[in-house]
């Protein structure tokens, strides 16, 4: 290990080192303050003698001539078990709970290693989530990354908790745990994470990284790598089935450019760096499944789009990564509609093999794109109807509103702890499909019309 | 050229500065202890930046950096078609087994062909013929689709050949030239980054049946030419571009996943083994190359990926085939650029990409053409290579660099439209943005081949779509019902051909392809149908009979008819319903006019 006091230039979260030697790229170090206390940084770029070194923490108080910079000699790594199950950890993956140290049964570089393409198994697993218009529209499936995009103020945070407390593959019993990363998440929103993780029993089955919103930017960096370090190791080494949630990749990729403008690099688009495209998909490409283990990693996660604007860089180079993204809609949260998952621009891109006979039910295709082929339509026709009045509108085409409308109050909305399987689901979209001429039934099977629709007199007898 | 050892001088990500003072533009060397690859991309004074193709972390100065004195080459011969590559030509399924593992290790060498697989040779020369470059030695049955043809890489005189079961390393042979003898291998390298020699390039002719409507029909593409897919995500980019590897009529697809999705990856290599070719009912990965270099694996290896891809393309090109090439997506590529540009510190062009951003994609795609291949006078052979390159640019915003300066070069533009891909209409291909250059040229292969009705029918087809555009425009502001019968008729026929002619199942086995015959029997249907509703609204037929005509419905299922009598049925059909509206509507206006004199 190797020492120095030849700190020569500090600027935001980067220290330069001079006369270094024998130090290696992307190596830890630890800074020594003239207090006494330790902070952890990370070699940037090193040349014959010096070495910019970003430090996880705040710089303030480190001085060029009294810190000490101390080169680890490995790259950062984390120490890894099954304990880590039920605990909470800071954003550097120190303990943050009361519990005791954990004691690592072997320890991983967090950078992880890009999965061979040739080893990756089709994610096909039809995973429940209990929320309509993912289980019926955009099916999340095992080993899948699937994004919420959202905006500030809507209630993402509820609908990624409900995930977490609902998602399940159905029929199965394998272990399951979920790993959760907060990136710069205020106190409040951090506490309703913990308190409904406590409340349903599901922080024996979790593991917590916490980074809030007033600890040091930089760590950002780290939070994310540590969460899915961790999920691979209990994926592929213990065979359980993980569901990672991340949020939110805003913060992380503001935290991106933070530091490449210290850096003085050349920006990308609107001051990001140009390569935030390839460190995201170092993040988001670290979900799926592989042959010859049983476990898995599922990725969901969250970010708010910055003016609910989905072309700008962060939602945009996500949306190339990720398979599809389920958007939440400003409109639908202030009709008061929970979720607010609007399901035209969402998508889930693996979703078709996930679903069908045997996997959830045989309609299912049919039933998803005629329900959203009927709800485009009956948006398209609010549209039209609010210049040319209801009244102009076909006898079918008013049903088409009526469709929408009643798609909105009785499918997309739900309770937070509604739990609906995927048959209720469907039968709910026969319902609203009930509504519509059955010569408008174009994309549902044929057969599938007696065999799934309930008539209208069958559901009032029910009631 | 000698090899050189150096050391390194400066890490940052996967940018390494090295002193190695007699280094070469654009050779390969190996980096530090590990010796991972990478390649020299400026030299300035003594150092050497070079472009590591790996992960760089803790990596050391002061470890050695040694040159092979080679540029950036692939090897080309038996047992590339069926593989799996990453970026720089390395087999990923020999990775898995040398990584022991799911993850790719640092450092791994391995061959990009099998040294141990024996090939079964044919020679093809005979001692004592005169060869020259590009001449046909030998073949070998590759997979039971592809004949692989052995090209001579010497100039001069066969000295010894025999036909038998060699490995790619056994020499089958030899060749003199001028006093000096060559060994003829079954296999020969080439520098990615230079494009390899043709006789002559020609201009396009022939089309590349994709078997996709919306492009056969409206904008075709030229075999050995370039077409560009830009659009936002989720609007099917990667579902056109694997449609086109399955189905266009070449004999070879390479397949880049240039920074792409693992899981999408995953899906084509389980996906095309399951594959069945319409023609010969063997798998389709028989004639198939795939290149992966997923967006989370090096980013220097995901800029060599493309050249890969061409330069493996060009050899097969120069056997006499007719070869696809995808790259999904250029924009990734151009983006690796931009990253190494900017970790060289290099003074950026827009958007902070490169300035020779223009420059390389024009290279990259002026390597597609169809040629007349290198041989000997007497051994005519042609073989294409066409390039369609998908682009995805942020925000769907195609102002931005990269979709500009592809779209200078290429001569097809399919514009992905996200609004039609929530429509769920696929693919989703926007007929009135795309456009396509090559229609002058292949207009006269198309009257010869499939039909002198199928250009102006397609013409009036373009012109009833873009006519709707308009009308779209009126109908927003005073509902359809406003409009005469006769536009209201133009809708009705360009929502059949919409619906039932431009969209396309990519997952049903009968419409996933349609053939050209086909396509021109669908769309002559169609339009048949507009004629007559035409001449029936002119004898004073009401459109709301016309609309509820049962063969309507037989024309929405037609994309599911597999013989051409069924074409005629629904011809007949089709006159046999109009027949009966228009005596309908003559007896009725006789009753009428018989009233009124009353």
């Amino acid at each position: 290990m190797k020492e120095y006091k030849t700190i020569t230039e500090i600027a935001g979260p980067l220290v330069v080192v001079s006369d270094v030697s024998g130090v290696g790229y992307n190596e830890i170090v630890e800074i020594l303050m003239p207090g006494g206390e330790r902070r952890k940084g990370q070699v940037l770029d090193v040349s014959k003698n010096t070495a910019v070194v970003q430090v996880f923490g705040p710089t303030a108080g480190i001085s060029t001539t009294q810190t000490t910079v101390r080169f680890i000699g490995e790259t950062m790594r984390l120490g890894l078990t099954t304990d880590m199950l039920g605990r909470v950890f800071n954003g550097l993956g120190e303990p943050k709970d009361k519990g005791p140290k954990v004691i690592p049964k072997e320890k991983v570089d967090i950078a992880g290693l890009p999965i061979n393409p040739y080893s990756r198994e089709m994610p096909n697993e039809f995973i429940q989530t209990g929320i309509s218009t993912i289980d019926a529209m955009n099916t999340l499936v095992r080993g899948q990354k699937l994004p919420i995009f959202s905006g500030a103020g809507l209630p993402h945070n509820q609908l990624a908790v409900q995930i977490a407390r609902q998602a399940k593959v159905r029929g199965t019993d394998e272990k399951f745990a979920v790993v959760f990363a907060a990136i710069g998440i205020t106190h409040e929103e951090a506490s309703f994470f913990m308190r409904d993780f406590e409340k349903t029993g599901a922080l024996e089955n979790a593991v917590l990284f916490l980074n809030l919103a007033d600890d040091p930017s930089v760590e950002r960096i780290i939070t994310p790598r540590l969460a899915l370090t961790t999920a691979e190791y209990l994926a592929y080494e213990q065979g359980m089935h993980v569901l990672t949630l991340i949020t939110d990749m805003t913060n992380y990729c503001e935290a991106l450019r933070e530091i490449s403008s210290a850096r003085q690099e050349v920006p990308g688009r609107r001051g990001y760096p140009g390569y935030m495209y390839t460190d995201l998909s170092t993040i988001y490409e670290r979900a799926g499944k592989v042959r010859g283990s049983t476990g898995s990693v599922t990725q969901i996660p969250v970010l708010t789009m910055p003016g609910d604007d989905k072309t700008h860089p962060i939602p945009d180079l996500t949306g190339y990564i990720t398979e599809g993204q389920i958007l939440l809609s400003r409109d639908l949260h202030r009709k008061n509609i929970y979720p607010p998952v609007d399901p035209l621009p969402s998508l889930s891109r693996l979703m078709n093999s996930g679903i069908g006979d045997k996997k959830t039910r045989e309609d299912h295709k049919g039933v998803s794109d005629q329900l959203y082929a009927a709800y485009a339509n009956g948006r398209d026709l609010r549209s039209l109807s609010a210049v040319v009045g209801e009244e102009a509108l076909s006898a079918t085409d008013r049903k088409f509103l009526k469709v929408a409308d009643e798609f909105e109050k009785r499918f997309i909305m739900q309770g937070a702890y509604e739990n609906r399987d995927i048959e209720t689901t469907l039968d709910i979209g026969w319902e609203l499909l009930s509504i519509l001429p059955e010569e408008e039934l174009k994309r549902v099977k044929r057969e599938h019309i007696p065999k799934y629709m309930k008539k209208k007199s069958e559901i009032d007898q029910k009631k | 050229m000698a090899k050189e050892e150096g050391r390194i001088e400066r890490i940052s990500g996967p940018v390494v500065e090295a002193y190695l003072p007699e280094a070469r533009l654009y050779d390969v060397v190996r980096v530090g202890e590990g010796r991972i690859l990478g390649e020299i991309i400026k030299i300035v004074g003594t150092t050497s930046v070079i472009q590591v193709y790996e992960d760089t972390s803790g990596l050391k100065p002061g470890e050695p950096v040694v040159s092979t004195g080679q540029p950036l080459s692939v090897e080309l011969g038996p047992g590339i078609l069926e593989s799996i590559y990453d970026g720089i030509q390395r087999p990923l399924k020999v990775i898995e087994e040398k990584a022991g593992g799911v993850f790719i290790t640092r450092g791994i060498e391995v061959p990009a062909l099998d040294r141990k697989k024996k090939w079964d040779f044919k020679a093809k020369a005979k001692k004592g013929d005169k060869v020259k470059i590009g001449d046909i030695i030998g073949t070998v049955q590759e997979t039971e689709l592809i004949e692989h043809r052995i090209l001579s890489s010497y100039e001069g005189k066969i000295e010894t050949i025999a036909s038998g079961k060699y490995t790619v390393e056994d020499e089958l042979g030899s060749i003199s030239f001028e006093g000096k003898k060559y060994p003829i291998k079954m296999y020969q390298r080439w520098f990615v980054r230079k494009s390899r020699p043709v006789i002559e390039k020609f201009p396009p002719t022939i089309p590349l049946v994709t078997g996709q409507r919306v492009i056969d029909t409206f904008f075709p593409i030229a075999k050995g030419g370039t077409a560009c897919i830009p659009g936002p995500f989720g609007s099917g980019k990667t579902v056109t571009q694997q449609s086109l590897a399955k189905y266009s009529d070449t004999q070879i697809v390479v397949y880049i996943g240039c920074g792409e999705r693992g899981n999408e990856m995953t899906d084509v290599l389980t996906e095309f083994p399951h594959l069945i070719d319409p023609k010969s009912g063997k798998p389709l990965m028989q004639r198939t190359v795939l290149i992966a270099n997923t967006s989370n694996m090096p980013v220097a290896a995901r800029e060599a990926s493309i050249y890969t891809g061409v330069t493996i393309a060009e050899y097969f090109r120069d056997m006499g085939y007719d070869v696809a090439l995808m790259a999904d997506s250029t924009s990734r590529w151009a983006e690796a650029m931009r990253e190494i540009g900017g970790r060289l510190e290099e003074m950026p062009g827009e958007e902070g990409y490169p300035a020779y951003l223009a420059r390389r994609l024009a290279e990259f795609y002026e390597r597609a053409g169809r040629v007349r291949c290198l041989s000997s006078e007497d051994e005519e052979r042609y073989g294409s290579i066409s390039i369609i390159g998908a682009v995805s640019p942020p925000g769907g915003d195609i102002s931005e660099p990269v979709s500009q300066n592809t779209l200078r070069v290429t001569k097809v533009f399919l514009a992905l439209d996200a609004s039609l891909a929530y429509k769920r209409h696929f693919p989703a291909i926007n007929w009135l943005k795309s456009y396509t250059l090559y229609e002058g040229g292949l207009s006269e292969w198309f009257a010869q081949n499939i039909s002198s009705e199928f250009g102006p029918l397609m013409k009036s087809a373009m012109a009833m779509l873009q006519k709707e555009a308009e009308l779209q425009e009126v109908v927003q502001l005073v509902g359809p019902d406003a409009l005469p019968e006769k536009e209201q008729a133009v809708l009705m026929v360009t929502k059949m051909l919409r619906e039932d002619y431009l969209q396309q199942n990519a997952y049903s086995d009968i419409d996933a392809r349609c053939e050209m015959k086909k396509q021109y029997s669908m769309l002559k249907t169609i339009m048949k149908f507009s004629e007559r509703s035409n001449g029936a609204l002119d004898l004073g037929v009401q459109l709301k009979k016309i609309q509820e005509l049962k063969v309507r419905g037989l024309i929405g299922r037609m994309k599911e008819i597999t013989n051409d009598k069924e074409f005629e049925k629904l011809d007949a059909e089709i006159d046999a319903g109009f027949d009966e509206l228009v005596k309908k509507s003559c007896q009725a206006d006789k009753k009428g006019n018989s009233y009124e004199r009353i």
